[in-house]
């Protein structure tokens, strides 16, 4: 078997393992729905101002919410296979078109944020593991010490305190000037402007965990019996590094990657909601306000789904820098 | 005489400060000449690895580092070399193989990108004739299909092919030293014997003058032209194989040379007739299950113990031998029921112990103990030597005090102070542990006794030590024991009768002196071939000595 | 034990870690005779910069004390990451503990689980948890708790998992000693020193799940938080900078002590792993 195959089955087998876990997180967000105070009526009735009892039994009929729970449980699933997430009687739309009106806002700061955090921490870690024991190692330990152990939410209030009240540089909320009316590459450049301070914000504490995570794995991997095996033929010291050491180091460190992007778009509902950024995440912030269950646990849903997509992702990338994935 | 090769004088190796020792090697010297196998041999601290290193210079600088001495190359002094010298000599004059195959290969690499690295570093060629070479380089160690294995990765192969593999990336370029540091150590016999004998092999055609790191005698006696024994970082005794091996004049080596056990089988004793233990069709398939939602692929099946019979008298000793996956460890775990076996008897004075649930075998568990392998995994650190052993009485029911008391006993018979009582594991060395777990096993009055490779962690000097404690023991309390072991040496000198285990199954079984003496299955004649070092007798050594 | 105190000692980091520690404790024990009036009550002047009107880190648009808050606050982050914590070790001490020493279907089914938990984006679960159940400082704890204790049971799933083959647990089978006891006496103290570290680690990480719920107004109503003092401050940015900083400085130094002594813990527990590097 080609080594292409055996990635291709390897793949295959990781997306038939997501799928159970995938129907389990809609099975438990169809039972944190059941244990939310009220139902659907009950907003609806709340929504109305009154509602005679005879009136709400009757919407209860016409939603199903009568059926036993197996049912509901199974109309719900159906629903969701057909990407019907429910009605948000708040903003007076279906669930699934308020999610992907605010996708794009969303996905743009989580790949502009992992390339960041994971670039520059692979960069990093590499810098402050090849320097050990100097100023410049002291220099990275440190800095990823403080921004570890720093709130997000009182990063960005921060950086629009400095950059943008005092100084002026960048917006301090929105994704984009409206009142300009921008195009074309305007446009562009314009967003790309509204982006800087989220992206910073949500980046640092992860460029932390990927800096730190990389230094130890550089020398983890420094004091194994291969690189002395390469020392032994005459490689050079430079060589050894980054051909040998180094593509051995970024294993957890993708692994990592994969694993830290459910906390990403936990950190994106804190970053969005202090910059206005009008994505997922401030859409759940809303949610959140109005009391708008149904909206959160359809967020809740389609970003464990996308977790799901991004690791499978990861999991290619994994398969092309590690030759021993399992295929049996 | 011609000129050496390699001239090591006065060489020392200092350890960091606040060490056990200042030195790792001290005041140690020796030459290689060409076309010469010099076998550098000692036990476990002797500074025979740090030796080798030294002369790579791949010691682990700045905590340890050569403090003195000289280590002169072709009129270059290696200990004063600059660095990119230093890395022009290494891969190309010379090269070095390492214990373990696995991890001293890179994971993520081909073979042959990493045999190509030689080349690159070493020599203008170029991607298409290094590719080339090799491939060539792979077959003449006689890999199979080299033009498949050069774009293998390391966990692709064998143990034994990943070493081969590593012999060809150290002789791509012709070095005139080869370094071997227990290139074999981690090999069953049988590949054990083709590595050596790969060695020789190109050590012939080529030339080269081989360092050759081990601590077995027996290889000594295989392949070594010259010999330097090692003790404590000194060097106690130097000269040529046939000297050292047959007329060893230091006490450390006769010492040595002595405790290695003779391949000539100790004489038959009297046989009981009476059967204690008997193993009827024993059967284990591990695996075959599949994982959770019925998603995972089906894990794969191993049949690692299939019909296994024999039976063992009393005060006797039945050795099972095989090479790793023979399945000679499960069968020993069944035996204790550290395994549910799937078929098949194990029948205790009468009793199929089996099929017995927890509570019906807890008063079968006292009769049959066992003695691990790993001295420093089989004691809990965290608890102290006394409740180690004393545990099996306290849960059969006997008073603290009573318990203490036998404890204390045990800790004398095993020939231990009894001040270990109070004290915690790691305050004990290898051979010391193995008597506190020997201690434990025997604190319960056992009938059967099954010991599961019980000197192969050990330096030869206290393996030998633990052989005749365990035969003392045996005789004094009329034990009866399952001896499991990969030595035949040790098979030859512990066990009255053998099985021989290949992946699963018995291969031959007999009494030992007639197993050693007319080998039926071509396995054990394999196996028996393959013994490093059968030519010489370390016991008529010893003797004339 | 003194071996122990020894090698943390010598770790400047860790004792840098362990004062500052100490300091938020000494502050979080004296905030009721250091401020005895209650944190949400109006205290003086509104906005008030520090230093001005007997507020020595301001006020904010109530006339609330920064600086009361900030004591208050504390003992509220640490409460609730020691106690978050505490349940999240519990529980995943024992989950761990099961399917590492029995594998089979219970290994299966926990592993499935922590599988789905690594997917679910922890904080957002957290949220809605925190939103169901009406937020309060036992429904804040459950919710860390819940999203916290797959880490423990990983780990300590992946320790039993080694130590239940190691040779001195296979002799505690073959003297027939129970299952119960070879897993607490045997195997559990085995693993405690990583237990420690990753619980340790634990707590700062609670505190910051616990800052950003309280930030986003699902904090206890009546309790007072460092996270609510942000979230409370955060329109003021303009006017008023001081009421978002002194917390968040707090938050910082706290969480950073925590992970600073965590790390202390490793090396002195581990002192092999503190050779290599």
């Amino acid at each position: 078997m080609t080594q292409n195959t055996k990635r291709l089955r390897y793949v295959a087998k990781r997306l038939l393992q997501a799928l159970p876990i995938i129907l389990a997180i809609v099975i438990l967000n169809f039972f944190l729905l059941q244990l939310a105070e009220g139902d659907a009526v009950d907003v609806l009735a709340g929504e109305a101002g009154s509602a005679t009892p005879e009136y709400m039994a009757e919407l209860r009929a016409k939603f199903g919410l009568d059926q036993p729970l197996l049912v509901q449980l199974g109309v719900y699933l159906w629903n969701v296979i057909q990407l019907d997430l429910g009605y948000s009687f708040r903003h007076e739309m279906p669930v699934s078109e308020l999610i992907f009106d605010r996708m794009f806002a969303t996905a743009l700061l989580m790949v502009s944020t992992i390339i960041i955090a994971v670039g520059f921490g692979i960069l990093l870690g590499l810098f402050a593991a090849t320097g050990l024991n100097t100023w410049r190692d002291t220099a990275i330990s440190i800095a990823s010490l403080i921004f570890y152990a720093t709130p997000l939410f009182w990063v960005g209030l921060m950086l629009i305190v400095v950059f943008s009240i005092n100084w002026g540089w960048f917006p301090t909320s929105g994704m984009e000037t409206i009142a300009e009316f921008n195009e074309g590459w305007d446009r562009v450049w314009d967003i790309a402007h509204h982006l800087v301070l989220p992206t910073i914000t949500l980046s640092l504490f992860y460029l932390a965990l990927y800096t730190r995570l990389m230094r130890a794995s550089m020398l983890e991997q420094a004091g194994q019996d291969y690189v002395t095996t390469a020392r032994a033929k005459g490689v050079t010291e430079r060589r050894i590094v980054f051909v040998h050491v180094l593509r051995n180091a970024l294993l957890p460190v993708v692994t990592m990657a994969g694993v830290q992007v459910g906390a990403l778009i936990g950190g994106s509902v804190i970053v969005e909601s202090v910059f206005a950024w009008p994505g997922l995440g401030s859409l759940a912030f809303e949610s959140l306000r109005s009391r708008d269950l149904n909206l959160l646990l359809g967020i809740f849903l389609l970003s464990a789904i996308l977790v799901v997509a991004v690791n499978l992702v990861v999991d290619i990338i994994y398969s092309t820098l590690d030759p021993r994935i399992e295929v049996s | 005489m011609k000129k050496p090769l390699l001239d090591i004088q006065n060489l020392h190796v200092a350890l960091p400060e606040g060490s056990q020792r200042p030195y790792a090697v001290r005041d140690a010297s020796m030459t290689l000449h060409q076309n010469e196998i010099l076998c550098v041999v000692g036990e476990s601290g002797s500074g025979k690895s740090l030796t080798a290193r030294a002369v790579m210079g791949l010691l682990p600088r700045p905590h340890v580092h050569i403090a003195k001495g000289a280590i002169d190359f072709q009129g270059e002094d290696l200990a004063t070399v600059s660095d990119a010298r230093m890395r022009e000599i290494r891969g190309s004059e010379i090269s070095m193989i390492f214990q373990e195959p696995m991890t001293a290969l890179n994971p993520v690499m081909t073979i042959g990108r990493q045999i190509d690295e030689v080349f690159r570093f070493h020599r203008a060629m170029t991607s298409k004739k290094r590719r080339e070479q090799a491939i060539k380089l792979l077959d003449d160690v006689h890999l199979p299909d080299p033009d498949k294995i050069v774009d293998a990765h390391p966990h692709e192969l064998s143990g034994g092919q990943r070493q081969r593999a590593m012999i060809a990336m150290a002789l791509a370029l012709d070095p005139k030293i080869l370094i071997a540091d227990e290139p074999t150590t981690a090999l069953d016999v049988t590949t054990q014997a083709q590595i050596l004998k790969l060695i020789k092999e190109m050590q012939e055609a080529h030339n080269t003058g081989v360092l050759f790191i081990t601590h077995d005698f027996g290889v000594v006696a295989d392949i070594a032209d010259k010999v330097v024994v090692m003790q404590g970082g000194e060097v106690v005794e130097t000269g040529t194989a046939d000297a050292i091996l047959n007329h060893p004049q230091h006490p450390y080596t006769r010492d040595l040379i002595r405790a290695v056990p003779s391949l000539t089988p100790r004489p038959p004793r009297n046989r009981n007739v009476e059967p204690v233990l008997k193993v009827e069709n024993l059967d284990k398939v591990f695996g075959g299950g599949r994982s959770f939602f019925g998603f995972g692929a089906e894990a794969r099946k191993v049949h690692a113990v299939q019909d296994v019979s024999f039976e063992v008298r009393r005060g006797e000793t039945l050795g099972i031998v095989g090479e790793s996956g023979s399945g000679k460890s499960t069968v020993a775990r069944c035996i204790v029921r550290l395994i549910d076996a799937d078929s098949g008897r194990i029948l205790l004075e009468d009793t199929d112990l089996r099929p017995l649930g927890r509570a019906a075998l807890r008063p079968w568990r006292a009769k049959i103990q066992m003695v691990f392998q790993d001295p420093f995994a089989s004691l809990n650190p965290r608890r102290k030597v006394g409740a180690i052993i004393s545990q099996g009485l306290r849960l059969m029911g006997r008073s603290a005090k009573e318990a203490e008391g036998r404890t204390r006993e045990l800790l004398d018979i095993v020939g231990l102070d009894e001040r270990a009582y109070d004290r915690f594991p790691h305050e004990f060395s290898g051979g010391q542990r193995q008597r506190i777990g020997i201690a434990r096993a025997l604190a319960l009055d056992p009938e059967v006794l099954v010991a599961d490779e019980p000197v192969s962690a050990l330096d030869v000097s206290i393996q030998a030590q633990i052989l005749t404690l365990l035969d003392e023991i045996r005789d004094r309390m009329n034990l009866t024991m399952v001896f499991i072991t990969h030595d035949l040496r040790v098979a030859a000198q512990v066990c009255d009768q053998l099985v021989v285990m290949r992946y699963g199954q018995v291969v031959e079984a007999g009494l030992t002196g007639e197993i050693f003496a007319n080998p039926k299955h071509s396995y054990t004649q394999e196996l028996l071939g393959a013994v490093p070092g059968k030519h010489w007798d370390p016991q008529a050594t010893a003797l004339s000595a | 034990m003194s071996d122990f105190w020894k090698r943390f000692a010598r770790n400047r980091q860790a004792i840098f870690g362990l004062s500052i520690l100490g300091v938020v404790i000494v502050m979080a024990a004296t905030a009721q005779f250091m401020f005895p009036a209650d944190p949400f009550s109006l205290a003086g002047r509104s906005m008030s910069p520090p230093g001005e009107n007997g507020f020595l880190l301001g006020s904010d648009s109530l006339g609330r004390d920064v600086a009361a808050g900030i004591a208050h606050g504390a003992k509220t982050s640490l409460f609730i990451g020691l106690v978050a914590t505490l349940v999240a070790v519990f529980i995943g001490v024992i989950m761990g503990a099961l399917a590492g020493y029995y594998g089979g279907w219970i290994d299966d089914i926990l592993m499935r689980t922590t599988e789905m938990f690594q997917t679910i984006p922890s904080f957002v679960f957290a949220i809605l948890l925190v939103a169901i159940m009406k937020p309060s400082i036992e429904s804040i704890i459950v919710a860390i708790a819940v999203v916290s204790w797959p880490a423990v049971a990983r780990l300590v799933r992946g320790e039993f998992l080694s130590l239940r083959n190691r040779e001195f647990v296979q002799a505690c089978h073959t003297v027939g000693m129970s299952d119960v006891r070879i897993m607490l006496g045997e195997i559990l103290p085995n693993c405690l020193s990583p237990i420690i570290v990753i619980g340790s680690l634990m707590v700062a990480t609670a505190i910051l799940i616990e800052s950003g719920l309280a930030f986003l107004g699902l904090g206890d109503p009546n309790i007072m938080s460092w996270g609510f003092q942000i979230g409370a401050g955060r329109t003021l940015l303009r006017s008023a900078w001081w009421i978002c900083t002194f917390p968040g400085i707090a938050i910082l130094l706290t969480v950073l002590a925590i992970n600073l002594v965590g790390e202390g813990l490793n090396d002195a527990l581990n002192p092999r792993l503190r050779e290599r590097s």
